[in-house]
């Protein structure tokens, strides 16, 4: 209840501008909700960069929330317009019939027209009032009303006029898209920035490395706050979508359920439990270090839980996925037949960044997966565009997060060192397997070890990556008098090792049976021991025996003897 | 937009003896946006020219786009006052109050023939 008040009474201290949505993927959410509602937003860019998509775009998701709205177009024609605006499957013709839409195409001829003294542009308010009339309109879209200077020569006269249509709008209480050539040194030809300065929005496409991107910037927007970037934006088949770099934030759910990699010995080295669900995991290496294979491990783990996974392939055909991790045991084809797995693949060339960032978003909005896994990322690397690169993957990881899905990312590191991305995106991610080439004793070798893994205990040990046909095997650390031994080197310490062990077994025995021989040789003496005190003890028996039988017999010669003495007086006495 | 229909304007204003057909008849529309002062400065410098060079052989009618807004599409109407002369053809049009006869007398094709 207080909370509830105090909220209430925040809202009253500060009056937020009001927005109309503009359905345009992204932009919302730099500008807070949309374009200032009951105000004029000028969009300006040079030619082709998306201007009028962006105002159509804004018009079409007006008539989907209920609110009419009319296109005054001074370029295209209504038909031109229909058919454009037909390939992001809108039909215009439809919205017309239902009255939701109007849409009039102003033509101006310069040719046509010859000026004599004062005028204005009443017949053109008329013609908008009388478009906003029929249908009850609250949006506008005006697609590009500088063309009008292009029809009258009193650019003075035209400036005037405008500001008052603009005035006029904003009195009617209209949410108007103006749309504006971009200047030299204006941001629009005619400088009309001067005239709608509640929101600006400037479009621009750029071509770096051969590869265009689209961008969009908030140049102000009063009374409201707004991301201040340069946003890339993609006009695909639903439209426009720019892509915000936090427009998700980290404010998302984390889980505390765990996902298998795959690989046991891997699983048990992330605390015998594997990932966190969710979490974004980086395997990095040099080249044929067996990031793929661990890529697709747990791609096929996922898909046998019977999740859904989405592999990006950025440097191989889907097919030679397929092959190449049949090699190792891994069948993917089936799981690709059951729908389970998708393989996309796409060369980095092929698209610029931010159409690979939305290519992703469509297919995990396609496939709805719940692995992720895209190999490799270093390829969308070229030129010097690993900051954009990064803050493509930050959009793509906080997206991901989003939407739980467990994402792995594998990165070709150079021989000795880290990739660009690596140091980038290590920040991002939550667990980082690093594969490295062990080149010892004239052959190489796989050693895998574990980075870091946030929130969980884990190995700290170093391992070796042992690629078979029935899968990858992780072979416990095996450590030599120079460290952790790999190939043919362990096999020879583990030898080494094992006769070492069978010596000490051996040795081991011999002493117990030693022992035990000892053993037997006292209890032997033991027992003579034994016998021969048995014997004296018997031997002093008999002494003391015939010692008292002498004893005895002794006295009993001496009692006889005593009675023969006493016998004598007897008879002596007798006798006398 | 089928030119010239007067039940489609408001005020229509014939200046002379109807002779429809000939190839010297003029029909003039002129598109106002209410009573205003630059409307009915045209409307008199129009009619002061026409006099002078189409003495009965023009007929001015006057569109109210206040009144009438639906017309304003037809001719592609932007600036008012505009002066669209329906016949003779081509069709040709001319904005602004007319201040200037030298120019509309230009734009209109009189120029000829008053030579």
């Amino acid at each position: 209840m207080r909370k509830a008040r105090s909220k209430s009474a925040k809202v009253r201290t500060l009056p937020v501008v009001k927005k109309a949505a503009t359905g345009i993927e992204g932009l919302d959410s730099i500008t807070g909700g949309g374009f200032p509602r009951g105000r004029a937003t000028l969009i300006c860019g040079g030619p082709g960069c998306g201007k009028t998509l962006f105002g159509m775009q804004f018009i079409m998701h007006g008539i989907a929330q209920g609110e009419p709205g009319v296109v005054i177009s001074f370029e295209e024609t209504v038909d031109d317009l229909t058919k454009n605006v037909a390939s992001l499957g809108v039909d215009l013709a439809k919205m017309v019939r239902s009255k939701k839409l109007f849409i009039d195409h102003v033509r101006v001829d310069r040719s046509e027209i010859l000026e004599t003294g004062g005028y204005d542009l009443s017949g053109l308010f008329v013609r908008i009032g009388q478009a906003i009339a029929s249908i009850g309109a609250k949006r506008i879209l005006l697609d590009t009303v500088e063309v009008l200077f292009s029809g009258f020569s009193n650019a003075a006269l035209l400036r005037a006029e405008l500001e008052r249509l603009f005035r006029w709008l904003k009195d009617e209480g209209l949410t108007a898209v103006v749309t504006g050539e971009r200047g030299d040194t204006t941001l629009t030809r005619q400088g009309l920035e001067e005239y709608i300065s509640d929101c600006v929005v400037t479009l621009d496409h750029r071509v770096s490395e051969q590869v265009m991107t689209r961008r969009a910037r908030v140049v102000k927007y009063r009374g409201s706050t707004h991301g201040t970037n340069e946003y890339p934006f993609l006009i695909g088949e639903r439209g426009i979508s720019v892509l915000p770099i936090t427009s998700v934030g980290l404010d998302y759910e984390v889980s505390d359920s765990r996902v298998r990699t795959g690989v046991p010995a891997l699983d048990e080295m992330l605390g015998g439990k594997g990932f966190f669900r969710g979490s974004g995991v980086l395997v990095s290496g040099t080249a044929g270090t067996g990031k793929s294979s661990l890529a697709a491990s747990f791609a096929a783990a996922a898909c046998a839980r019977g999740e859904r996974c989405l592999y990006l392939a950025l440097e191989e055909p889907a097919s030679q996925v397929v092959r190449n991790m049949r090699s190792i045991g891994l069948q993917l084809q089936p799981l690709v037949d059951q729908g389970l797995l998708t393989i996309v693949a796409a060369r980095p060339t092929l698209l610029g960044l931010e159409q690979h960032l939305v290519s992703i978003h469509a297919a995990i909005e396609r496939t709805r997966p719940k692995v992720l896994v895209i190999d490799p990322i270093s390829s969308l690397i070229f030129g010097d565009n690993s900051r954009e690169v990064k803050s493509m993957l930050i959009r793509l990881f906080d997206y991901l997060k989003l939407k739980g899905i467990t994402s792995v990312f594998t990165s070709l590191s150079p021989p000795g060192g880290l990739e660009e991305t690596e140091i980038g995106v290590s920040s991002l991610i939550d667990s980082w397997i690093e594969v490295r080439e062990v080149d010892r004793a004239g052959e190489r070798n796989r050693a895998l070890y574990i980075l870091k893994s946030r929130g969980m205990s884990h190995s700290n040990q170093v391992r070796e990556l042992l690629i078979t046909d029935q899968g990858l095997q992780l072979i416990d650390a095996v450590v030599g008098p120079q460290g952790v031994v790999v190939g043919s080197a362990r096999v020879a310490q583990q030898a080494e090792e094992q006769t070492a062990e069978r010596q000490r077994q051996q040795s081991a025995a011999f002493r117990q049976r030693e022992l035990e021989r000892k053993r037997r040789v006292i209890n032997a003496q033991i027992e003579a021991l034994r016998a021969e005190l048995l014997g004296s003890e018997d031997e002093l028996r008999r002494e003391v025996e015939s010692s008292e039988r002498e004893d005895g017999a002794r006295r009993h010669q001496r009692q006889r003897m005593r009675q023969t003495k006493l016998g004598a007086k007897r008879s002596a006495s007798e006798q006398s | 937009m089928s030119p010239a229909k007067k039940k489609t304007t408001t005020k229509v204003k014939t200046k002379a003896k109807r002779r429809p057909g000939s190839e010297e008849w003029w029909e003039l529309r002129l598109y106002v946006a209410g009573k205003t002062a630059l409307g009915i400065q045209a409307f008199e410098n129009l009619k002061r020219v026409c006099e002078e060079h189409l003495h009965g052989r023009y007929r001015i009618e006057v569109v109210d786009l206040l009144v009438n807004p639906t017309l304003a599409r037809g001719d592609q109407i932007l600036a008012v006052p505009t002066l669209v002369r329906q016949l003779p053809p081509p069709i040709k049009k001319v904005i602004g109050d007319f201040s200037n006869a030298e120019k509309l007398l230009v734009g209109l094709n009189l120029r000829p023939v008053k030579v």
